[in-house]
């Protein structure tokens, strides 16, 4: 489902504290804070992460839902964002900052 | 550009999985050219398309992309062709921009992307039949206004689903096709991205009406297939139902042909007088190329299931399900699809192995795709299995003989999990682990004439090798298993004074110690071509020497149970096959990756070959 981007939902103006989307469970509901990719964050560097995690919709105010974890280590993950679904891994998954 | 003589050039460009080729199916039909682009082995499919009035078009199915921002070669190879950076290949007139109307946001940024490329552009919503199904409506009129290009719906299955298209592009060609505008195309910043997603959920609020609750069949299915457990049980009886057909399914057509064969050979022979004719046409014709084509009912129905599980959308589930468990071996996720694809055949796998971005990922898979128990191994298989195996039940339920063939399959995995872990620890040690992200598509019916085409192209490829590489090869062992001939007064039979048993003898000292004998040396060398002529190699050579017409029971008599033991071994790993060679040389772009998978696997199969033998003569069997 695609739905628009929240403009009540910019950085700032959200009381919870935004949180790695790679360290949340299945179930898990909310919507991007911001994008913050580092050199611990794969082998990618950090803009071109950025860049592809944009690609696949990670923009700033998408819905995101946690679908499946893998058996092992809960490793991948399925994530709904906006309408569509899209697998990556965990440790990809902590430059996604969600609140 | 688009003068009269010259047929428009028109390109298709789309997002993987947005029915592109389905439509260029449908736009074509027969008058389609599948070739590669040179220098690298991506499909450069194109196709001739009629209109109502005669008009014809050339259109280049381009291969399936994200955006112009490519990441892997074939990617690269649409950026190029659209960016008019391809030598040799001229700027496409036209783009036609399809878009999947059933979740229309990728498509829709690529085509936003590719207007400011600044060619002339059609836009097709296409398998608009499946989108308003699930209650999506698209505004063309808006949509139109909005993007500043003419903008269709389309569906390729349905008769009259194309007569938007096809109406648009006679006007396009009436008016005159437009000359390319200023490219304004850049790639794009993280900040242009953001901008690019927002502007195309402004172009979807505004042009197209999305039904309340998204498609939650996909999601259903999802819960089991992409349960953690579950899943992979599926998976794994998905495997086990597709290895189950490829042997049962097929056999009575199998029947059919051997029969076919067995019955054309009876009539030459007792048409044609005894001689050099006959010879050729019985032990060179029918046991070798027959005894190839006899295959073909196996290969198409394992590519059968792996067509119908790539138009389902299944195949980037299965890459999810066994991300870390392949992850652990250090292959991608994505390599699940390569590599079962192998099981068909390595060349296509190595193919397929473009979809992998990273160059590390791509070059582990294709170093360990040949591995994998391809179709062509299957005759020797079978052949070794039957003769040498007792159709003995274990445990009650299994069969002795399917089993041994079970094992082989398995040692195949097996040994390509444990290669690309050596490589990891080798050679790879000091590189980090790329990324895995791959989108998971909506379950979708596959299109029956796509699968249809898809294993009509398999099947002619496969009959063009049997009828040239194989063909050749044959006669080539024919003619060496029969020339010279023997000297007056020889005792043996005229095989042991021919070129082959000369050439066997030589290569002895090598293959002695793993317990091949001269006669399997000698199909070996042309069975460096493709593995299965060893077999009609084997067929050859032993029909020419004179011994009985079953090649099965000519084996069991001729050979200890170590030597085939050490075949069966040998086959798992011998790098025998020209063509695979051939394709990852193409495809990592130079020698150096054909050499070392060459040498990797001749040494394990060596080594294996020679262990297996030699333990096997330790526990009498030799």
């Amino acid at each position: 489902m695609i739905t628009p981007a929240h403009p009540d939902r910019r950085p700032g103006q959200n009381p919870e504290a935004p949180c790695p989307l790679g360290s949340l469970h299945r179930g898990y509901s909310g919507h991007v804070h911001h994008i913050s990719a580092s050199h611990d964050t794969g082998a990618l560097p950090p803009e071109e992460l950025e860049r592809r995690l944009i690609e696949l919709g990670f923009v700033e105010g998408a819905r995101v839902r946690i679908l499946h974890e893998g058996l092992f280590g809960r490793d991948p993950i399925a994530v709904q964002v906006n309408g569509a679904t899209v697998a990556l891994r965990r440790r990809e998954a902590m430059a996604i900052l969600v609140s | 550009m688009n003068l009269p003589a010259i047929r428009p050039r028109f390109a298709i460009a789309g997002p993987p999985n947005c029915g592109k080729t389905a439509l260029f199916n449908a736009l074509t039909g027969s008058r389609q050219k599948v070739a590669n682009y040179s220098g690298v082995t991506v499909e450069r499919k194109t196709g001739v398309a009629r209109l109502a009035t005669g008009t014809e078009i050339d259109l280049v199915d381009l291969p399936g992309t994200h955006s112009l921002r490519a990441r892997s070669p074939d990617e690269e190879v649409t950026r190029d062709v659209i960016l008019g950076r391809r030598p040799g290949e001229p700027v496409p007139d036209l783009l036609i921009a399809v878009v999947d109307a059933s979740s229309p946001k990728t498509g829709l940024r690529l085509a936003m992307e590719l207007v400011t490329v600044g060619l002339p552009m059609i836009v097709v919503f296409n398998m608009i039949d499946i989108a308003r199904h699930r209650g999506i409506e698209i505004d063309t009129a808006a949509m139109q206004d909005k993007l500043g290009v003419p903008v269709v719906t389309a569906n390729s299955v349905r008769k009259g689903g194309l007569d938007a298209l096809l109406a648009q592009l006679q006007a396009t060609l009436d008016e005159g096709v437009p000359p390319a505008g200023e490219n304004l195309w850049n790639p794009p910043s993280a900040s242009d991205l953001r901008q690019s997603h927002r502007e195309a959920d402004r172009l979807i609020a505004s042009a197209i009406t999305l039904p309340p609750e998204p498609d939650t069949l996909t999601h259903k299915i999802d819960k089991v297939l992409l349960h953690p457990v579950l899943g992979l049980v599926c998976l794994l009886v998905i495997l086990f139902l597709m290895f189950q057909a490829v042997f049962s399914w097929a056999q009575p057509a199998m029947d059919v042909i051997d029969a076919a064969f067995t019955a054309l050979g009876q009539a030459i022979s007792t048409h044609l007088p005894d001689g050099i004719l006959r010879s050729f046409l019985l032990d060179a014709v029918i046991a070798g190329v027959g005894g190839v084509i006899v295959f073909l009912p196996q290969i198409l129905v394992l590519f059968l299931f792996i067509l119908l599980l790539e138009d389902l959308g299944y195949m980037a589930r299965a890459a999810f399900l066994m991300d870390k468990i392949m992850g652990g071996a250090g292959l991608h996720g994505r390599a699940f699809i390569p590599l079962l694809s192998s099981f068909a055949c390595a060349v296509p796998g190595i193919m397929s192995a473009r979809v992998i971005e990273n160059r590390r990922d791509r070059l582990t898979t294709i170093l360990v795709a040949p591995l994998m128990t391809c179709s062509a191994r299957i005759p020797v298989y079978t052949l070794i299995i039957a003769a040498f195996i007792p159709a003995r039940p274990v445990l009650g339920v299994l069969n002795l003989q399917g089993l041994v063939m079970f094992v082989l399959y398995v040692a195949g995995i097996a040994s390509a999990l444990a290669v690309s872990f050596a490589a990891k620890m080798l050679v790879w040690r000091h590189t980090p682990s790329p990324p895995f992200m791959l989108d998971l598509p909506d379950y979708k019916m596959p299109r029956l004439k796509s699968v249809a085409i898809g294993l009509w192209q398999r099947a002619r490829a496969f009959l063009r090798r049997a009828g040239t590489t194989i063909f050749t090869m044959t006669v080539l062992i024919w003619v060496l298993a029969t020339l010279p001939g023997a000297p007056p007064g020889a005792t043996q039979p005229a095989i042991y004074y021919s070129f082959a048993a000369w050439l066997g003898h030589l290569l002895e000292p090598i293959l002695a110690p793993i317990g091949f004998n001269w006669q399997i040396s000698v199909a070996l060398i042309p069975g460096m071509a493709a593995r299965e002529i060893a077999v009609s190699g084997l067929a050859t050579v032993y029909a020419v020497g004179g011994d009985g017409a079953n090649l099965g029971s000519v084996l069991a008599h001729n050979w200890s149970l170590a030597t085939a033991l050490s075949l069966l071994v040998w086959y798992i790993f011998a790098p025998q096959c020209i063509s695979t060679l051939a394709v990852i040389r193409r495809e990592t772009g130079g020698q150096r990756w054909m050499w070392a998978t060459f040498a990797y696997m001749f040494a394990l199969a060596w080594i294996g070959s020679f262990l297996i033998y030699n333990g096997a003569v330790a526990m009498g069997w030799g």
